[in-house]
């Protein structure tokens, strides 16, 4: 399993209710659901992943975080998952907003732009950088708003947004980020998981 | 139809008060089984026919001897797998392949019930059926599943019978009626009314039977089953067994001498009263409606998990109205799945070969079966 689920998993305390948004094709959602004894539903827009998840007997349903959120009421989870998924909506202060709504606690994972292979890919090469968690073109992307783990995090900051526990992922590399390390680990992470609270 | 007598049936002797008031007992239900039930009886489905289905979900249909309605879900291997589960399908009440219904004979008059049959729901046809967990004494069934009509009864059932299933499969259905559903049945019935041979419904008694006007209504029927692009590529404007338009009324398009022959098979094979009783249970049925408005209080105390699927290019039952029913069980946390299936068939999608439909509920279904039974270990 992705490393980032092993810490995602390390987060989330047994017995709780737990949504993960955009759980593609369930892998992080079955891992709880038989390590953490989780009653765990599951929100996916695309058909195919969602037909292999409802496969696997997961409670998965077809929808989009900026639409389908809405149905869940107000802290009907202990947990929400938001995997490398924030940056391709169309508004994530939105989505953001409505995780916190549902959730208790809210668990988002992010794609560091800051990384310095991104970073030296646009300095040196002048072009917009392709990596192994980044791997679109600028025409073809997805991503319509990529930010940086300190972008992320000053953006939690300035809404009053709590963030308890900040994690880096370099590769297999597991470390915590704290308000002293946060330039540092803003240039060497490829991963920042972050878990929150209103 | 005159080997109805033979066929499986209960006779329920428990009276039942149906939603109009009145109350009915000694009524015979007409039903079929298919797969075994196990020691445990635990692997009991309950499928639910829509308006013109009837207890032959699968193999051959003795009275027609066509295949089951539902033979590409219902069967050794299949989704609704035989070789695994026990399926039960009943005719409804109101029907007419069996179960109590305006063909039945009144004892009091020796004639069919005809127009004097009571006006039924879909609660009463879902109460109805309820009594075969006691026939097969069976305390919980594994599922209860139905597409359309079927649908609906799967989402009165559970909100009758909060404890009654495991599993819940309303396919290509809604929670309510709309007022477009209720204006295509209402043309079928006064189709059927206005064949001069409907008689006031006593067309048994005076040897008639509004086949035309029965035909018409299967025939406009037919059209909101199917979709737009469903028809354009399968008939297009071809002709019929000609090359150039003849400037008569013969069916000169392939459509129309479809549409035709469709009407023809149904009146060999259902009952016209039974078409306006059923059609007017599925215009009264309005869950939203027995629950004060608030959807989601039909499915209060439910722990049965729910798996939805509509159908992309279904104009009847669209998406929309599937996802209001997902909708009003996420508001209260009730378990439930959804996925909308791609396909240009229409809202018979779920009467057809569609492999992504299939594949899907026949994983549901058994990974499911298995998650239960380890729990239960």
């Amino acid at each position: 399993m992705k490393e980032e689920f092993k810490v995602i998993s390390k987060f989330i305390e047994e017995k709780s209710r737990v949504l993960d948004v955009g759980c593609g094709d369930g892998i992080l959602m079955e891992f709880l659901s038989k390590n953490k004894v989780v009653d765990i539903r599951g929100l996916e827009i695309s058909k195919e992943k969602v037909k292999k998840c409802l496969s696997k007997g997961l409670t998965v349903i077809e929808g989009d975080a900026e639409n389908d959120l809405k149905q869940f009421p107000d802290l009907s989870f202990d947990y929400v998952i938001l995997s490398q998924t924030l940056q391709a909506f169309m508004n994530p202060e939105k989505v953001i907003e409505n995780l916190l709504r549902v959730g208790k606690k809210v668990i988002v994972t992010i794609p560091n732009f800051g990384h310095w292979k991104v970073r030296l890919d646009l300095l040196f090469k002048g072009e917009m950088p392709v990596t192994k968690n980044l791997p679109y073109q600028w025409y073809d992307t997805p991503n319509l708003h990529m930010c940086t783990i300190l972008d992320f995090y000053n953006f939690c900051n300035n809404r009053g947004i709590n963030i308890f526990k900040t994690i880096s992922l370099n590769g297999q590399t597991i470390s915590n980020i704290k308000r002293s390390n946060l330039k540092y680990k803003n240039l060497i992470s490829e991963l920042g998981i972050f878990l929150l609270e209103k | 139809m005159s080997n109805l007598n033979q066929l499986n049936s209960v006779l329920i002797k428990k009276t039942l008060k149906l939603d109009c008031g009145k109350e009915i007992s000694n009524f015979p239900l007409a039903y079929e089984t298919y797969g075994n039930l196990n020691e445990n009886k635990d692997n009991a489905i309950l499928i639910f026919h829509a308006l013109t289905g009837d207890q032959y979900a699968s193999g051959i249909n003795p009275i027609t001897n066509k295949e089951g309605w539902w033979n590409y879900a219902v069967g050794p291997g299949k989704p609704f797998d035989t070789d695994k589960f026990f399926i039960i399908c009943a005719n409804v009440i109101g029907g007419c392949m069996g179960s109590y219904g305006p063909g039945s004979i009144d004892p009091l008059t020796n004639k069919p019930l005809g127009t004097n049959f009571p006006v039924i729901t879909i609660n009463d046809m879902v109460n109805a059926q309820y009594n075969l967990l006691d026939h097969f004494k069976i305390e919980k069934l594994f599922a209860v599943a139905g597409g359309s009509m079927g649908g609906m009864q799967v989402l009165q059932f559970v909100s009758n019978f909060p404890n009654k299933a495991e599993v819940a499969l309303p396919i290509a259905c809604t929670a309510s009626h709309s007022a477009q559903n209720i204006a295509f049945n209402e043309l079928g019935r006064q189709a059927i009314m206005s064949d001069s041979n409907w008689k006031e419904g006593l067309y048994n008694e005076k040897s008639t039977n509004p086949d035309k006007g029965l035909a018409v209504a299967r025939m406009a029927a037919h059209i909101t089953y199917l979709s737009k692009q469903g028809l354009q590529e399968k008939f297009g404007r071809n002709l019929q067994e000609r090359s150039d338009l003849k400037f008569g009324f013969d069916a000169d398009f392939q459509i129309e001498s479809y549409l035709r022959y469709q009407g023809s098979v149904f009146v060999d094979r259902f009952d016209a009263n039974s078409y306006l009783y059923i059609t007017r249970a599925m215009d009264y049925f309005d869950l939203t409606k027995q629950f004060g408005g608030n959807l989601s209080k039909a499915f209060k105390n439910t722990k049965t998990k729910f798996f939805i699927i509509s159908f992309t290019s279904d104009w009847l039952y669209p998406t929309s109205e599937n996802k209001d029913i997902v909708i009003a069980l996420n508001a209260i946390g009730a378990d439930v799945g959804f996925v909308e299936i791609k396909t240009d068939k229409g809202h018979d999608s779920f009467l057809l070969d569609v492999p992504d439909f299939l594949s899907t509920i026949k994983n549901y279904l058994n990974t499911t079966y298995s998650n239960i039974n380890e729990r239960r270990i």
